[in-house]
């Protein structure tokens, strides 16, 4: 049991308990803080195994865009959470049968190799030497190549989300006032009047 | 290292169309604005035209992307009815549009986008290209279904699909893993070769969730509880679309996984598609009785003529396969015209959906009353109208393959579902009359003349379609 072991179940340990953290704390910017915590230690177990591409993505993309997005979110809403978590224990059997589907079924992944020892010869796609190319390149060489298709279309799922996203919520409504940059931009500096405001009292 | 070769976009040719063309008309939309709702719809209805035109005339075979697409006369044919029914369905709304204000010019475009996703449902001979179509498809059509976000019905419709549409998509990525995981391909012809040593337990478990996820799509029980509730609460024309081109595309998807796919475990998923037969026809028939509402009504209706589909499919023969397809193409023909109907269904204060409303239709408005009593007739299963012949070939095949328990629970839920159908015709043409409707739009009219022209003489064409028919069902045999 060498440092690399030791690490491995330092950032398990704190992935899977800020991922219970998540859903048990009250405090819904304490979840989102949580999850980017589950993100860095994620990015360790990347990290470990060789793939610092990913790792160092997953921190960009998950904690630097998505989990900020998630926390502004959380703070301009004004959603009663406690609310939303009423009918938690009515719904908790049907949830704990579920989680027990899924258990089972976790459990035949991983337990697959004993179930079934022939997998493993199986894989189609043996992973390239880590000697011999980079992360980027072992993904650019499938995702660009062999996966132009698939990665093409997800560009198109996006398209739609946005579509989506705009027709949902954009409305043009009259009295909502606007930001003009052309009528700031033109504004001339001796029309404007300045006043100090003093703190707590307003104009 | 794989090459790309640019000869391979050949076979995603109207693909590809579809796709730019939905860009540009976005564009075309954004810059001209509210007002471009015509011009966008009448553009998208060419270009569906144009690639439909496109597959009939120059159709590529072959598969590209390292197998991952796969184009074969069964495909070719579900993309052509997928086309027809997309265009159909835009079309159907132009009227609607007009007179609801649901002046949205992006119906059209994500309506085409959903029609990409279809196409490439139908084509995918990979459990990635698979998922990614059904994506790319259900996201445009969660849009679709809420679309009418002033109206509480409407959203309440999307969100429903929504969550319940994202719980299947879940299911069938378990499934799919655990597939991947039991024989290292996601590669249709490369799970089957490795499904032919024995099977182990994670394989069925996977086998179960794939189907699973894909009877949501389909509408079948017990994965139908989204399905009236989206019918009702999503505006017409859209409803008239969801019946339509998605359950083909589903349907043409399922066909291809079982037999592409999963053709070794045939014992395996033969059982749970004779489960999904049996509760969908069964459900349908009964739960559509106390119905008021005509498009709740016909999402029963879809459901039970799903589970009629799928008794071909559950006959593992290549008669079945060809009878799920003509079912398909006669059960569009029939749904498209319903809607056609259903659209008109307008007085001068506004649309209306109560199956009563229909009272005294046969004096108010003879025409539309004799189609709507020939879409009746024929979705009851009764001769010499297509939905006849529909059933007839499904529960000829599941004969054949000696499900004779499925065929006779089948023959006596066309029954109990015939109670319902002819109760309509009834009101219309015995019940006194309510006020008339307002006159027929044009695009309702000639949608509404040629299903039933179809549904009628159907016996006349029955010979080429089933020549069809075979000819893409021996594309897994």
């Amino acid at each position: 049991m060498g440092v690399a072991a030791l690490f491995f179940y330092l950032f398990a340990t704190i992935c899977v308990a800020s991922a219970f953290m998540v859903i048990a704390s009250r405090n819904p910017v304490h979840s989102v803080l949580f999850l980017i915590l589950c993100f860095f230690n994620a990015a360790g177990l990347f990290m470990l195994t060789g793939a610092e591409f990913l790792a160092l993505i997953l921190i960009v993309v998950y904690v630097g865009a998505v989990a900020v997005l998630f926390l502004f979110v959380v703070m301009m809403l004004d959603v009663d959470f406690a609310e939303l978590r009423d009918g938690f224990l009515q719904y908790m059997p049907i949830g704990a049968v579920i989680g027990i589907i899924l258990a089972v079924e976790l459990i035949l992944v991983l337990g697959g190799l004993s179930f079934d020892p022939e997998i493993a010869a199986r894989a189609v796609q043996p992973i390239p030497d880590l000697a011999e190319v980079s992360n980027i390149q072992a993904i650019g060489d499938l995702l660009y190549t062999k996966y132009i298709f698939f990665f093409q279309l997800c560009g198109l799922i996006l398209l739609v989300a946005m579509i989506g996203a705009i027709v949902l919520t954009l409305s043009h409504r009259p009295d909502v006032r606007r930001q003009n940059i052309a009528d700031q931009v033109a504004r001339d500096p001796n029309d404007v009047e300045l006043r100090s405001v003093k703190p707590g009292e307003g104009i | 290292m794989q090459t790309f070769e640019f000869a391979q976009l050949a076979i995603v040719g109207p693909e590809l169309l579809l796709a730019v063309g939905a860009m540009a008309l976005l564009m075309l939309g954004v810059f001209i604005g509210e007002t471009s709702t015509r011009i966008v719809t009448g553009l998208s209805v060419a270009l569906l035209a144009i690639a439909g035109l496109w597959l009939i005339w120059d159709p590529a075979s072959g598969s590209a992307f390292n197998g991952a697409v796969l184009m074969d006369p069964f495909a070719l044919l579900m993309k052509i009815l997928v086309i027809i029914g997309s265009a159909a369905a835009i079309a159907m709304s132009v009227n609607f549009a007009k007179e609801e204000n649901f002046d949205r010019f992006e119906y059209p475009i994500l309506v085409i986008l959903a029609t990409v996703g279809m196409l490439i449902m139908v084509s995918a001979n990979d459990l990635i290209t698979l998922y990614l179509g059904l994506e790319m498809q259900a996201l445009a059509l969660y849009v679709i279904a809420a679309i009418n976000r002033d109206s509480l019905r409407s959203t309440e419709a999307g969100l429903k699909y929504f969550v319940l549409g994202a719980l299947s998509s879940g299911m069938l990525l378990y499934g799919m893993s655990l597939i991947y995981g039991f024989t290292g391909h996601t590669n249709f012809a490369g799970i089957a070769e490795a499904m032919t040593a024995e099977r182990s337990l994670g394989l069925v478990f996977g086998i179960v969730f794939v189907l699973a996820g894909i009877a949501f799509k389909i509408s079948a029980v017990p994965f139908h509880m989204w399905t009236p509730d989206v019918y009702e609460g999503a505006p017409t024309p859209v409803t008239a679309f969801f019946s339509a081109a998605p359950k083909i595309a589903a349907m043409a998807m399922l066909v291809r996984v079982v037999y592409g796919a999963f053709e070794p475990a045939v014992a395996d998923w033969q059982q749970i598609i004779t489960f999904i037969a049996i509760a969908s026809m069964g459900l349908g028939a009964f739960a559509a009785i106390g119905q008021t509402n005509i498009k709740r009504l016909m999402a029963y209706s879809s459901i039970a003529n799903m589970g009629f589909a799928l008794v071909g499919l559950a006959a593992g023969s290549q008669e079945g396969v060809s009878g799920v397809v003509l079912y398909m193409i006669i059960y569009m023909a029939m749904t498209l015209g319903t809607f056609a109907c259903i659209l008109a269904m307008r007085r001068t204060d506004g649309m209306v959906e109560d199956i009563t409303d229909l009272s005294g239709l046969s004096r108010s408005n003879p025409m539309m009353a004799l189609a709507l009593t020939i879409f009746m007739f024929s979705l009851a299963g009764i001769p010499p109208l297509a939905g006849f012949w529909a059933k007839y070939f499904v529960f000829l095949a599941a004969i054949q393959s000696e499900l004779y328990i499925l065929s006779v629970i089948g023959v006596l839920a066309s029954v109990v579902g015939a109670f319902y159908y002819i109760r309509i015709v009834k009101i219309m043409w015995f019940d006194d009359g309510e006020p008339a409707f307002v006159p027929m739009a044009g695009e309702l009219k000639v949608v509404g003349t040629i299903a039933a022209v179809f549904t009628l003489f159907y016996v006349f064409v029955a010979g080429p379609l089933s020549t069809v028919a075979t000819a893409a069902a021996r594309t897994f045999f």
